[in-house]
């Protein structure tokens, strides 16, 4: 293969890493910027997704039927189990910033067991809904992986949409911005919490549910895409939305098109410890934002 | 006083345990003990300080990686142990530079990055550190001032032996002036800082400190167990310590201690029924923040014994 087709063909799977990614770091961004809470337990709730669809694909055989049924009950499954995470657990500590991170470090354990008891240690197959390769010059390329990419810009798009020019996007921004003043303009504050919380875990889920087919499904699946959301999120400002996309865009084409040339572990050692400097010598983001 | 005696109570206890317990429950506590030290360590950074570090797994696996290797390229175990304790100061006392510039949640994920950066590349130099795989240390090569860490008895001894010192400094050092103003910084850094503190040097010094108990616990541990691997530097590392001191209570002398062994007493006791430990350990750690806060002691001493240490 020429340089020219092995660009190209690095660059389209650092599309497909950079539109799963982002939709994981937008959740972990979201329960960042409106509640204040880091939530360790995202990459767990990403797994239980990929889990779940396995599960939908295999109740349902069909394949794109199956895949379907995953795409709508996967987040709403791991949406319902983060409000009910949201209310039982994460408002009874008023949302202290450290308590909460301990919380969720133990709710992580917790899922990481179920998904390990009830699921098995094995990584099992997802069917993709369909089969299609598309013929590039040069190499050929899978439909479904592009269909990802599409997918995932609808999705963000919706969210953009949903935050900036829905009454809900409002209500979520006015409890970010001042949480006693939105109160006391009847704001079920607690409600935007749980809700804010459910929606963060049901994109990493949907985000998992999409790439699913193409990494397959493992109870411990959630490591990678928590630590690259943390990345993400830091690198893009906490809490800033708009610097989440681009930092998503522009670490997941790093990634891929870097880890098609270079050892992933150093790749990953390198980010890791610029996510460290960039918290300790720059902690509003490398895109500036308003964190 | 008071304090002292009870400390004092609390290893001549440990002594008698090990003494009369049977072989696996003494195995058991030897490596209670050795967790409690790199615990004692956590808790005088998190306990007494307020420093939540979530990359303690750093400071444990570099104390323990540095002796391992020199003991596989013949160091003798005298020049080891010391040598691993040196690598985690010196491993806290960098990385805290860094770290301590933030505060809080920032803390918290600046050092588990740090954490995280080590263990990535204890694998990616796998050839030279064994990586998950980790290597054995021989048998021959695991002998202390003439005793043969192979049997049981003598590394209950030696782990009792690093666990008493480990106490005690501890004890002397909160109840000396520098555990005073340690305890400042966790209660109200500004207003150290206006009586004329350094906040930063303070911390910095209760890191490096915790970095070197952390750091002889995992040399002690290589040595002990005759084992070094890259797995003891996963974020799991971090936390057990963390748990540990929450449970048994933060800023008290014998929380560690305690949490450790309760710890390591429930596991054993639900693998008995399931293999689910990781679901213990989520289980004890958010009822831990959600009913108390203040771990056992912590509690004890709130209620009804003002005098505990």
């Amino acid at each position: 293969m020429g340089t020219g087709p092995l660009l190209m063909l690095a660059t389209l799977e650092g599309m497909v890493m950079a539109a799963v990614l982002a939709l994981a770091a937008v959740g972990l961004s979201l329960t960042f910027g409106v509640m204040r809470v880091v939530n360790v337990a995202h990459g767990e709730f990403f797994m239980l997704g990929a889990v779940l669809a396995w599960g939908a694909t295999q109740a349902v055989p069909s394949a794109p039927l199956g895949f379907v049924a995953a795409l709508v009950i996967a987040p709403a499954l791991v949406g319902a189990l983060a409000w009910v995470t949201d209310t039982a657990l994460l408002k009874r500590l008023n949302y202290n910033p450290e308590s909460t991170i301990v919380a969720t470090i133990g709710l992580s354990y917790l899922i990481q067991q179920g998904a390990l008891s009830f699921f098995g240690p094995d990584a099992r197959a997802v069917a993709a809904p369909f089969t299609l390769r598309l013929q590039f010059p040069g190499f050929g390329y899978s439909g479904y992986k592009l269909f990802v990419v599409a997918a995932a810009l609808l999705v963000l798009l919706a969210v953009w949409w949903g935050l900036t020019r829905s009454r809900a996007g409002l209500v979520m921004r006015a409890t970010q911005v001042d949480r006693t003043t939105a109160r006391a303009f009847g704001i079920h504050v607690d409600r935007v919490y749980a809700g804010t919380f459910a929606l963060g875990a049901a994109l990493a889920a949907l985000a998992a549910v999409l790439v699913a087919p193409i990494t397959q499904a493992h109870y411990l699946m959630g490591h990678d895409p928590l630590l690259l959301s943390f990345i993400v999120v830091i690198i893009g400002g906490l809490g800033s939305l708009r610097g989440t996309l681009l930092a998503a865009l522009v670490i997941g084409l790093a990634d891929g098109i870097l880890s098609m040339l270079y050892p992933p572990t150093l790749a990953k050692i390198l980010a890791t410890l610029a996510v460290a400097m960039v918290l300790v010598f720059r902690p509003q983001g490398l895109f500036g934002g308003r964190a | 006083m008071k304090a002292l005696w009870l400390h004092l109570a609390v290893l001549l206890a440990l002594a008698v345990a090990g003494v009369l317990l049977p072989a696996y429950p003494q195995g058991m506590l030897t490596r209670v003990l050795v967790m409690a030290v790199f615990a004692t360590g956590y808790n005088l950074a998190f306990g007494y300080t307020g420093l939540l570090s979530l990359g303690h797994a750093l400071h444990f696996s570099a104390g323990m990686m540095a002796a391992g290797l020199a003991m596989r390229a013949g160091m003798p175990p005298e020049a080891a142990l010391p040598l691993g304790a040196l690598a985690g100061t010196v491993s806290a006392a960098l990385t805290g530079v860094l770290a301590l510039r933030t505060k809080g949640v920032s803390f918290m994920i600046v050092t588990l990055m740090f954490a995280q950066a080590f263990h990535l590349t204890l694998l990616y130099f796998g050839a030279f550190t064994g990586g998950d795989e980790g290597f054995p240390l021989p048998g021959a090569a695991r002998h202390l001032l003439g005793l043969d860490l192979t049997q049981p008895g003598p590394r209950f001894a030696v782990a009792l032996v690093l666990f008493a010192v480990a106490l005690l400094a501890q004890g002397a050092l909160v109840r000396g002036r520098f555990g005073r103003s340690m305890v400042a910084m966790r209660e109200n850094e500004e207003r150290s800082r206006m009586l004329g503190y350094n906040p930063f040097t303070i911390k910095l010094a209760a890191l490096t400190l915790s970095g070197l108990y952390a750091g002889m616990a995992g040399a002690a541990y290589g040595l002990l167990f005759g084992y070094v691997g890259a797995g003891f530097g996963t974020t799991q590392y971090s936390i057990l310590p963390m748990l540990y001191v929450l449970l048994g209570g933060a800023g008290t002398t014998l929380g560690p201690l305690l949490g450790a062994g309760i710890m390591a007493w429930l596991i054993d006791a639900a693998s008995a029924l399931t293999n689910a430990s990781l679901a213990v350990i989520g289980a004890v750690l958010i009822a831990l923040v959600v009913f108390a806060p203040k771990g056992i002691l912590g509690t004890i001493r709130e209620r009804w014994a003002k005098w505990l240490p």
